[in-house]
């Protein structure tokens, strides 16, 4: 029988504020266990959350982003369970009045375009995170728990059930990360955990309307993994169910390393969190005005940035797309191309050297040492001739790694282009007399001999010779 | 000197004419403190050292002149869910037996700015769930009026340590009427204000959306000062209001002339006892001989108050009291796996009522009760605050017995539902988050009588006039306890 997959996304995103959700601890990571904590973000008993406005703002950006309706009246609920990194025993969530509702993003797979819903997002604060002794849990004798990821804005994202392979899936998280990267409400980074993501997936033969049952995966922790644990699940569940079985409705982790998902707890053992409206909090009344007056700062959008591309500087889609999927590689080729008024060349460049480079050096580009300036200075002097395309990818290496500018470079190690007549003379004629066969060879007719002769030249030149210089000269000397 | 015997406000003048100093007037409430609180059981923890201590600063203060707080070297004491910072604060729990606080609650900072001392922490009802303070785990607190009797609860303590002059001021707190009942008990003044007007951060929650501090006091000019120190918007509680708050001492007006005193007939019902009911009508009667218009109103949905309270409040307590689970303070049960632990500590460290109240609440918050349970006493509280809405229009406050009788002995009433039946008059006030107090008048078969006094949303003005004139005008508010019985 031929099956139809269906997936939906739960996607979390830690925001980017400076202070927490409902305390004014700094919003940072990678500091020493339990030394980012205060009497709010620890629930100590008698401390009550205020909310960080800033959380509310960034909310409503990524819904903006999303193309969902702004709430006008939203609160906050207690989503109740017992766990050892849940300071207070309950998640200051949102139940049924989320931030934002009924929004969607437009995505590509195999050159055709498809529209994903998204349901609602919702505000929370994050938990603490339990690290256990030992390499693996079945090893452990012991849990230690670090409290200072409590209290973490995080918004959730959730997508309509309406992805129908893990190629969708795929592409459906990778343009929600570039959105939201674009708004700068986060970071947006699987492997430090500022994007996490559940995948619901469920099969049901074709042309059948009711959904099939779902398993919920996670511990997603890579684009790759969510490919890879969506594909795995898909024919498990196709197995299970030509094998005569059914699929139960649980919770199941990806292992990563075995390539396959486990089941963590079924739906028998799932909490009843007893949702309720936080006392502690009064509701939010979210304006129109201050709805408005945040869409105004929204920045330009991946998919209206690619057309603009498109349109304005004749570049091809798929070019276009790569250079949008990121909002850092985006910024980087428009000041670029604002100091060098050649996109193409512009987005060649990044596609090919600097993304490679970042690729190999595993780098994020805001993070990278060379500037838009640099570049377009590099571009440059490929243009004057002062170096030729080819030492133009060893000095970009160089800036690469040295984040120094191109003319130093080029000047420190010598490399400037010899575009000086006298200077190629005397070597020409070396090169001349050195290969009579295939000057002979030229004059007789077989034009291409000329190739060979410029490539001695450039051997001489330690490949700074003009290439265009030497052609003319050598023409010119052998005619 | 028997210092103890003043009212604050007396006490305020002595030091500020500097014919006393405020070690002199600490040391003597910590001798009695030692003189009656072995009978009283008031105290769970003291705070002597420091007290003294700051009660020297503020002496040398003022020996030099310089600027000294509103409430210099007063000593006070707070109910035992404060948070007090580096001092006990146990709930009357055996759950937070060991607990210190890192911080201070906002009432403790700002009593602390004014310069008042703080001499220790007192017993409660566990987790403020009670209305005798039985229910605390440490220990019995005694009504000074008669010592075989219940200073009522759950702020017991702080009751009976202003009836004992064990303190010049407590303050509890009140989230269906653990002010005012105790008050009313112990024949003390006793004012829980407008939800949202003193600061919850660093009260330990019982019920969020129920929970209001305030004060105890020997009389009205004294809850008025109190009031001053303690009220005010706080950007630490998002629930805390933002409005003006005005000096309530001049509120304290002997007149009541064309005040419109409304009466609900629903609080006057078969359960008012025949003392408490003869004293509550000889108040009315006072008032209008003193000018004020007195008119009969009724509130219909007065009956479904207290069980959309007993759903409201078991709800939020059983969310709030979940972060005690032994993981990062207090007390924890040592056990193999992870659910034991909680289930052992919880067990063992929560008292019959806190479990049951948790129990009623994790119930109604349950998937498919939630709306037939908590939804709909939202509901009634809406109705009942519709209630007073509408008496408000013709009323500019309302005036009721506190409590259906007086104070009872220890383990008379072993019931719950006649134990919550004693909180009857004061429920529906801490679901409308009106301002409600409790002064003393009269007594009944030599235990003091409550009349409550009920206001519109920040008007504690108005009840404070009342009371004043009241106090002005009769010998029935002012009472003194007679430590009687205690024979075992």
């Amino acid at each position: 029988m031929n099956y139809e997959v269906v997936i939906g996304l739960e996607v979390h995103v830690e925001l980017k504020t400076n202070t927490k959700i409902f305390c004014s601890c700094p919003n940072e990571f990678g500091m020493a266990p339990n030394t980012n904590v205060c009497p709010r973000c620890l629930g100590l008993p008698g401390t009550l959350p205020v909310l960080n406005e800033k959380a509310l703002e960034y909310a409503v950006l990524a819904g903006l982003a999303l193309n969902c309706d702004i709430a006008e009246f939203s609160k906050f609920d207690r989503k109740n369970y017992f766990y050892p990194d849940l300071t207070k025993a309950y998640q200051i969530s949102q139940f049924d009045l989320p931030v934002c509702e009924h929004g969607y993003l437009d995505i590509e797979t195999d050159g055709k375009s498809k529209r994903v819903g998204v349901t609602r997002i919702h505000l929370e604060e994050d938990a603490g995170k339990l690290v256990h002794e030992g390499d693996t849990i079945s090893l452990s004798n012991a849990s230690l728990v670090d409290y200072n990821r409590a209290g973490v804005p995080l918004i959730e994202i959730v997508s309509e059930p309406d992805m129908r392979s893990a190629d969708e899936a795929r592409a459906y998280l990778e343009k929600l990360k570039a959105y939201i990267e674009y708004t700068g409400v986060s970071d947006v980074k699987m492997e430090q955990g500022s994007l996490r993501c559940d995948a619901n997936v469920s099969i049901r033969p074709f042309g059948q309307e009711e959904f099939g049952t779902r398993a919920e995966v996670k511990n997603l922790n890579s684009f790759k993994a969510v490919q890879k644990a969506i594909e795995y699940e898909v024919e498990r569940q196709i197995e299970l169910i030509e094998d005569g079985g059914r699929v139960v409705q649980e919770t199941r982790t990806w292992d990563d390393n075995q390539g396959m998902t486990f089941s963590l707890r079924g739906k028998e053992e799932a909490n009843d969190y007893r949702y309720f409206p936080d006392p502690d909090l009064t509701p939010l009344i979210i304006s129109k005005d201050y709805v408005e007056a945040l869409r105004n700062t929204l920045p330009e959008l991946p998919d209206v940035k690619k057309e603009r591309i498109i349109n304005d500087f004749g570049l091809q889609e798929y070019d276009a797309g790569v250079i949008t999927s990121s909002r850092g590689l985006a910024l980087f080729f428009d000041k670029t191309v604002e100091l060098y008024n050649e996109p193409k060349k512009v987005c060649n460049w990044l596609m090919v050297e600097f993304c490679r480079l970042l690729n190999t050096e595993s780098t994020e580009i805001e993070d990278s040492l060379v500037s838009p300036e640099n570049l377009a200075q590099l571009l440059r002097l490929v243009e004057e001739g002062a170096i030729s395309g080819k030492i133009a990818k060893t000095v970009f290496e160089d800036m690469f790694h040295t984040g120094k500018d191109p003319e130093s470079i080029v000047k420190e190690k010598g490399l400037v282009q010899i575009s000086d007549e006298g200077a190629l003379d005397s070597i020409i004629d070396q090169v001349i007399a050195q290969n009579p066969k295939s000057v002979e060879d030229f004059k007789s007719g077989k034009k291409q001999a000329i190739g060979f002769l410029v490539g001695q030249i450039m051997k001489e030149t330690k490949g700074q010779a003009n290439p265009g210089l030497v052609n003319k000269m050598l023409t010119e000397k052998m005619s | 000197m028997n210092y103890f015997e003043y009212k604050m406000h007396e006490i305020i003048d002595l030091l500020e004419k500097k014919e006393v100093s405020a070690k002199e007037v600490t040391a003597s409430i910590y001798q009695r403190i030692e003189d009656k609180d072995p009978d009283v059981q008031a105290y769970l923890t003291l705070n002597k050292d420091k007290a003294l201590q700051k009660a020297m600063e503020i002496d040398e203060k003022r020996a030099k002149n310089e600027a000294v707080g509103k409430l210099a070297g007063i000593p006070m004491a707070l109910k035992d869910n404060m948070s007090t910072m580096d001092l006990l604060t146990t709930c009357s729990s055996e759950m937070l037996y060991n607990y210190l606080p890192p911080y201070d609650a906002t009432v403790v900072k700002k009593l602390n700015d004014a310069d008042a001392v703080l001499l220790g922490k007192l017993n409660m009802d566990e987790f403020a769930m009670g209305s005798s303070t039985e229910t605390s785990a440490f220990k019995k607190t005694r009504n000074p009026f008669n010592l075989d009797y219940v200073p009522g609860g759950s702020s017991g303590g702080s009751a009976a340590a202003v009836a004992a002059d064990e303190a010049f001021f407590t303050l509890g707190s009140d989230t269906g009427g653990s002010i005012r009942q105790p008050a009313a008990y112990c024949g003390v003044v006793g004012m829980k204000p407008t939800y949202g007007a003193i600061s919850r951060y660093g009260l330990i929650a019982f019920a969020s959306s129920l929970d209001q501090i305030g004060p105890f006091t020997k009389d009205v000019t004294d809850c008025a000062l109190v009031m001053n120190a303690i009220t005010g918007h706080d950007g630490n509680d998002s629930t805390s209001a933002n409005v003006e708050y005005p000096d309530y001492t001049k509120a304290l007006v002997n007149d009541v002339k064309g005040l419109r005193i409304g009466i609900p007939k629903e609080y006057f019902g078969e359960g008012v006892s025949q003392g408490v009911r003869d004293n509550i009508n000889d108040a009315i009667k006072k008032l209008e001989e003193l000018g004020a218009e007195v008119g009969e109103c009724s509130m219909p949905n007065t009956d479904y108050a207290m069980p959309a309270y007993y759903i409201i409040a078991t709800a939020e307590c059983s969310s709030n009291l979940s972060r005690y689970d032994g993981v990062r303070y207090g007390l924890r049960s040592e056990e193999n796996s992870l659910m034991e632990m909680f289930c052992k500590t919880r067990n063992k460290g929560f008292g019959s009522e806190v479990k049951s109240r948790i129990m009623l609440g994790t119930y109604a918050l349950s998937a498919g009760y939630y709306d037939a349970y908590y939804l709909k006493a939202l509901k009634v509280r809406n109705l009942v605050k519709k209630d007073f809405d509408q008496a408000f229009k013709q009323f500019d406050l309302l005036l009721t017995p506190t409590a259906p009788g007086t104070s009872f002995k220890f383990g008379e009433i072993s019931d719950p539902i006649s134990m919550y039946l004693l909180d009857v008059c004061t429920i529906p006030v801490n679901l409308a988050g009106l301002p409600g107090m409790s002064i003393p008048y009269g007594t009944s078969e030599g235990m003091p009588v409550g009349l409550q006094l009920i206001g519109k949303p920040f008007d504690e003005s108005t009840l404070l006039r009342v009371a004043y004139t009241l106090e002005k005008n009769t010998d029935k508010t002012i009472l003194k306890a007679g430590f009687k019985g205690g024979a075992e």
